[in-house]
C-alpha cells in the first residue's frame, strides 16, 4: 500500500468546557436546585469562542480548502461543550459542522459528560458514549467510528469495551511507564481485543506546542513551523506515525494570539507537505492504513494528565475518592428516577473537572489545575460540590427511593394503608350490621338474643387483631374479615 | 552575638500572643550558634513576685539578675526582671477604655486581673506612660551595664526602652511589631500610642513584622520606608500537652469553638451569626465561645436574642491546660478576626488535630494552606465551611492530616535563623 510507505502526522484536538458550579451554600439544600454559575460559564465560553474556537476553526477550514484535502485533523467535542455551544455560542457549533462537511475532519466519540464513568463500570461508560453519539449525529450530522475516553484514560479493559462497541481505534497517552523502550510513533493494538487500534500521543512534540510554545526560557524558543517540522523529519526511519494531541484551547487561549500560535498553525501544513514525506491523517485513517506493530499492555488505567500520567489528578486524594464514590453511589437510583431535569444535572455533575478542582496537587503543581478554576483551593471545591450533590440526593430520594430495601418498606407502607382503609370500611359495615342486629333483636324472640352478642364480639376481636398486625396477617385477616363480612 | 531583648511577658505568665511569640523566638535564637539573649521583662502580673512589686513601690527600680536554664538547650538565657507595675499586652484595650473615660474610678491601681475587668484608676493613663518611661530609664541602666551587640524590642510598650538603650549604647535597634494600634483599636487610633509606635519605628534600624498584613500597615500608616520592614512569620512550639486527658464525650454533638479574647478585634459577633445559620439546619452541633473580654456580655445578649443559647455556650476565661482541653474537644476551630496581625492560636488548634477556619484578615492566613480562609464578614461562607467540615468526614480528615503536617514544619528555629540573618545585615549596615 502506497500510503503505508508514507509517514503520517495525526493532529487531534480535544474540545471541552465544564458547567462550573455556582457557590452553593449548605442552607440552600432542599430549597435551591439550580447549581450552575451561568454568568461564569457563559463569559468563559464566549471568551474562548472568540479567542480560540472561532479563529482556529476558520484557519483550519482555510487550510483544508487551500491544501485540497491534504490537511486533515481530528477533533473530539464533549457532550457538555456541545450543550454549552447551543446555549452560549451556536456559531461555534455551526463552524464545527462546516468542518465536518469538508470530509477532511474526523470527530471521535467520547463520554458525554467528560466523565470518569469508565472507571466505575462498563454499562455506565457505554451509556455515556451512546448519548454522546446521539448528540454528534443530531448536531454535527456525524457518526464517529473511533473513540476516545475522558482525558485519554485508557486500560486494556476499557479498550476491549471500545472494541466490543465496534470502534476501530482509540487514542491515549504515550506514557513512558507503559511504553518502556517502545516508541509512541507506531500503531499498537489492544491486548484483549486486537481489533482496536491504539494511537499513542507523542508527548514531547505535543507539549512543545501546548506548554512550551511561548516559554521564553525554553532553549528552542521561538518555535517556528520550520524548526518544528525539522524535528518531525528527524524522527526519520524510526517511526510510522507522529501523534500530536492537545487541548484545542492551546490555540489562542493557553497560548495567546500574541505568541504567534495562529501563524504557527497556518504555516505548519505548508512546511510539512512541501518539505517532508509526511502526510496528514485522521485517527480512523491511520487505523485503516497501518498495521499495528505490537500489542500494548496497559493493565491499570493511564491518562494524559500531569507528570504521573495516571488517575491521581481526579482520584488522587481522599476528598476526590469520597466525592466520586458518593456520586456514583447514586447512579442506580438515577436510573430509576425518570426525570429529565435530574438526568441533566446527573450528567453535568459527573464532569471530571469537578474532581480535578479538588486535587491537592494544586498546591504544588498548580498552574494547569488552576486554569479557569472557580475555586480558591481544593477544600472549597470539595465543600461546594458535596453541598450540590447533597441537594441532588435529596431531590433524587423524593423521586426514587434510595434502595431496594426502602422500596420494599414503601411498598409495605402502602399496603398497610390500603388494608387500614379496608378495615375501617368493614368496620363501618359491621356497626351497621350491629345496629340492624339490635333492631332485629328488639323485635326478635329471646333465643336469638344469646347468639348475636357473642358473634359481634368475635367480629370485634377479629377486627382489632387485623388492624394491629396488618402486614404479617394480611392474608389471614383478609379471609376472616371477608368471611365475617359475608355473614 | 549578644542580643539585648526587651519583652513584655515571660513564662509562666503568658497572657497573649506576644508572650508566646517572644518566648518562642528567644528559645529559637538561643539555639543558634554564637547567640546569647538577655531578656528584659517588666513584671506585674498575678505572680508571687507581685507582692514584691507593691512592696517596693514605683520609686525604686531594683534590677535582679536571674539565670534561667531551658530544658531544651544547654545554653542559659539571662533573664532580667524589671519590677514595675506595667500591665501586659492583653490590656491595651483596657488602657483604651480608660483613656476614653469609660472607666472613671478613682481607686489606686493595685493589681490587674485577667478577666479584663480591671481595677484601673482614672489617672492610669498618665501612670502607664510613667511606667513606660520608667522602663526606658531602667533600660538605660541595663544598656550601660551589659555587653551586647544589638537591641531587639517587642511591641510598643518596649519601644521607648529600646530607643533609650540605643541612645546609651549606640548599638543598632531592631523592633518587632506584633501588632499595631490599628489592629487593637479597629482604626480608632490613640494618638499617644501611635506616636510611641511611630517613634520606635523611626528610631529602629530594622523593623520586623509578623505578617505582610502588618508590614503593609507599618509602611502605609506609619510612613516607613518599605526596605526597612521585613516579615518574619511566627512559629509554634511543639505541643507538650499530649498527655492531657480529654474528657470523654457523652453526647454525639459536634463542637465548634471560638477561642480568644471577646473583643471587637476578634470578630465574635460573626461567629455567633454563622452559628445561627448552621444551627438552623443542623441539630447535632454545639458552639462554644471560650474566653472573656469587653464584648462578652453583649455577645451573650446577642446569642440570647437569636434564641440559640441552648446550643451556644460561653465558658469565660480559660486558663492553662483548659485551653488545650477545649481545643482537643473541638471538631472545628474558628478565628473570625477582623484584624489579626498574626494569630498563633489556629496553629495550636492544628497541632491538636482540629481543622481551622480563619479570616482572610489575619496574618496567619498568608502562611497556611490547609485551612479554610473566609472574609470575617462573610458569615455565609463561614457557616458553609463549618457545615462542610462537620458533615463530610473526608474533608475533616484531610484538614487534620495535612494541617498537622503543615504546622509541624513551622519551627521557631527557622524564624530565629531568619531573625539572626536580619541582625547580621543590620550589623553590617551600621558598622
Amino acid at each position: 500500500m502506497s500510503t503505508a510507505q508514507k509517514k503520517a502526522i495525526c493532529l487531534y484536538f480535544q474540545v471541552h468546557q465544564p458547567f462550573r458550579l455556582r457557590r452553593y451554600r449548605f442552607f440552600e439544600m432542599g430549597h435551591e436546585h439550580y447549581y450552575y454559575d451561568d454568568f461564569m460559564n457563559e463569559s468563559i465560553l464566549r471568551k474562548i469562542a472568540s479567542d480560540c474556537y472561532l479563529p482556529a476553526n476558520k484557519i483550519i477550514l482555510d487550510l483544508i480548502s487551500k491544501h485540497k484535502g491534504k490537511f486533515r485533523v481530528t477533533f473530539s467535542l464533549s457532550g457538555i461543550v456541545i450543550d454549552q455551544f447551543r446555549l452560549y455560542a451556536p456559531e461555534v457549533l455551526a463552524s464545527f459542522k462546516e468542518l465536518a462537511e469538508t470530509g477532511c475532519v474526523e470527530f471521535l466519540a467520547e463520554t458525554n459528560s467528560h466523565s470518569l464513568a469508565s472507571l466505575m463500570d462498563r454499562e455506565r461508560f457505554e451509556r455515556q458514549i451512546s448519548i454522546h453519539t446521539e448528540k454528534m449525529v443530531e448536531y454535527l450530522g456525524y457518526k464517529p467510528t473511533s473513540v476516545r475516553n475522558t482525558e485519554l484514560i485508557y486500560s486494556d479493559e476499557i479498550g476491549s469495551w471500545m472494541a466490543d462497541m465496534g470502534y476501530k481505534a482509540t487514542v491515549t497517552e504515550g506514557a513512558k511507564h507503559i511504553l518502556g523502550w517502545k516508541s509512541p510513533n507506531f500503531l499498537y493494538c489492544n491486548s484483549i481485543n486486537p481489533k482496536l487500534k491504539v494511537l499513542l500521543r507523542n508527548y514531547t512534540l505535543s507539549d512543545d506546542i501546548a506548554f512550551r510554545f511561548s516559554n521564553k526560557s525554553w532553549s528552542s524558543y521561538p518555535l517556528t513551523a520550520e524548526k518544528y517540522v525539522s524535528w518531525i523529519k528527524g524522527l526519520g526511519s524510526s517511526s510510522d506515525i507522529v501523534n500530536i494531541f492537545m487541548d484545542y484551547e492551546t490555540f489562542g487561549e493557553h497560548q495567546k494570539k500574541e505568541t504567534g500560535i495562529f501563524d504557527f498553525l497556518k504555516h505548519l501544513p505548508d512546511v510539512v507537505i512541501k518539505k517532508t514525506p509526511f502526510v496528514f491523517m485522521t485517527v480512523s485513517e491511520i487505523a485503516d492504513n497501518y498495521q499495528p506493530v505490537a500489542v500494548l499492555h496497559v493493565p491499570s488505567p493511564i491518562s494524559w494528565a500531569d507528570e504521573e500520567r495516571d488517575l491521581t489528578a481526579w482520584m488522587g486524594n481522599e476528598l476526590q475518592t469520597a466525592a466520586v464514590s458518593k456520586l456514583y453511589s447514586l447512579s442506580e437510583q438515577v436510573n430509576r428516577c425518570g426525570s429529565d431535569q435530574l438526568m441533566r444535572d446527573w450528567g453535568y455533575l459527573q464532569s471530571s473537572d469537578h474532581f480535578y478542582y479538588m486535587s491537592t496537587k494544586f498546591f504544588s503543581d498548580g498552574t494547569v489545575h488552576a486554569y479557569f478554576n472557580p475555586y480558591e483551593n481544593p477544600y472549597q471545591a470539595f465543600m461546594n460540590y458535596m453541598n450540590v450533590l447533597s441537594d441532588f440526593e435529596i431531590r433524587l430520594k423524593a423521586v426514587a427511593p434510595a434502595n431496594v430495601h426502602d422500596e420494599e418498606v414503601n411498598r409495605l407502607a402502602a399496603a398497610v394503608e390500603t388494608k387500614d382503609h379496608l378495615i375501617s370500611e368493614l368496620r363501618e359495615k359491621l356497626t351497621k350490621f350491629e345496629k340492624k342486629g339490635r333492631i332485629v333483636r328488639t323485635k326478635a324472640v329471646k333465643p336469638k338474643r344469646e347468639k348475636s352478642p357473642a358473634a359481634t364480639a368475635k367480629k370485634a376481636v377479629a377486627g382489632k387483631a387485623t388492624s394491629k398486625k396488618p402486614i404479617v396477617k394480611k392474608t389471614a385477616s383478609r379471609k376472616t374479615t371477608a368471611a365475617k363480612a359475608k355473614k | 552575638m549578644r542580643v539585648l531583648m526587651f519583652g513584655w511577658e515571660f513564662p509562666p505568665h503568658i497572657a497573649g500572643g506576644l508572650g508566646t511569640a517572644s518566648y518562642g523566638l528567644t528559645r529559637g535564637l538561643a539555639a543558634q550558634p554564637d547567640t546569647e539573649v538577655i531578656f528584659v521583662v517588666p513584671r506585674a502580673y498575678g505572680d508571687e513576685d507581685q507582692s514584691i512589686v507593691s512592696l517596693i513601690g514605683a520609686n525604686t527600680v531594683p534590677v535582679e539578675f536571674k539565670k534561667v536554664r531551658f530544658n531544651y538547650f544547654s545554653k542559659p538565657i539571662d533573664k532580667i526582671e524589671v519590677f514595675s507595675k506595667l500591665v501586659p499586652y492583653t490590656d491595651p484595650e483596657d488602657f483604651w477604655k480608660m483613656t476614653r473615660g469609660e472607666v472613671a474610678e478613682t481607686d489606686v491601681l493595685v493589681t490587674t486581673n485577667k478577666s479584663g475587668k480591671v481595677d484601673f484608676t482614672g489617672s492610669y493613663g498618665a501612670s502607664l506612660m510613667d511606667e513606660i518611661h520608667k522602663y526606658s530609664m531602667v533600660a538605660q541602666v541595663i544598656a550601660s551595664e551589659q555587653e551586647f551587640d544589638i537591641i531587639h524590642a517587642h511591641d510598643w510598650l518596649a519601644y521607648p526602652a529600646g530607643i533609650a538603650a540605643k541612645a546609651v549604647s549606640g548599638k543598632p535597634l531592631v523592633i518587632h511589631v506584633h501588632a499595631t494600634d490599628f489592629d487593637r483599636s479597629g482604626g480608632n487610633v490613640n494618638p499617644v500610642v501611635y506616636n510611641m509606635e511611630k517613634e520606635g519605628m523611626d528610631a529602629a534600624d530594622k523593623i520586623i513584622t509578623v505578617s505582610n498584613l502588618t508590614r503593609d500597615i507599618v509602611i502605609c500608616k506609619y510612613n516607613i520606608n518599605p526596605d526597612k520592614v521585613e516579615t518574619v512569620y511566627n512559629a509554634v512550639e511543639p505541643p507538650h500537652h499530649s498527655e492531657l486527658d480529654v474528657p470523654e464525650r457523652t453526647y454525639d454533638d459536634k463542637i465548634v469553638t471560638f477561642l480568644g479574647r471577646i473583643t471587637m478585634q476578634k470578630g465574635p459577633e460573626y461567629f455567633i451569626e454563622a452559628a445561627r445559620i448552621v444551627l438552623s439546619r443542623m441539630p447535632n452541633v454545639r458552639f462554644v465561645m471560650a474566653g472573656s473580654g469587653d464584648m462578652m456580655e453583649r455577645m451573650i445578649r446577642h446569642a440570647a436574642a437569636l434564641r440559640i443559647t441552648d446550643r451556644f455556650h460561653f465558658t469565660g476565661f480559660l486558663r492553662g491546660n483548659d485551653v488545650f482541653t477545649m481545643l482537643r474537644m473541638s471538631d472545628v476551630y474558628v478565628m473570625p478576626s477582623v484584624s489579626e496581625p498574626f494569630g498563633i492560636s489556629p496553629l495550636e488548634a492544628m497541632q491538636s488535630n482540629v481543622p481551622v477556619i480563619i479570616s482572610k484578615q489575619s496574618g496567619v492566613a498568608e502562611l497556611l494552606t490547609h485551612a479554610v480562609k473566609v472574609d470575617f464578614w462573610d458569615i455565609e461562607a463561614m457557616a458553609d465551611a463549618i457545615y462542610g467540615i462537620l458533615t463530610y468526614p473526608a474533608l475533616s480528615r484531610m484538614f487534620i492530616m495535612n494541617g498537622k503536617e503543615e504546622v509541624d514544619k513551622l519551627k521557631w528555629d527557622k524564624a530565629a535563623r531568619h531573625v539572626k540573618n536580619i541582625y547580621n545585615e543590620v550589623l553590617k549596615q551600621t558598622s
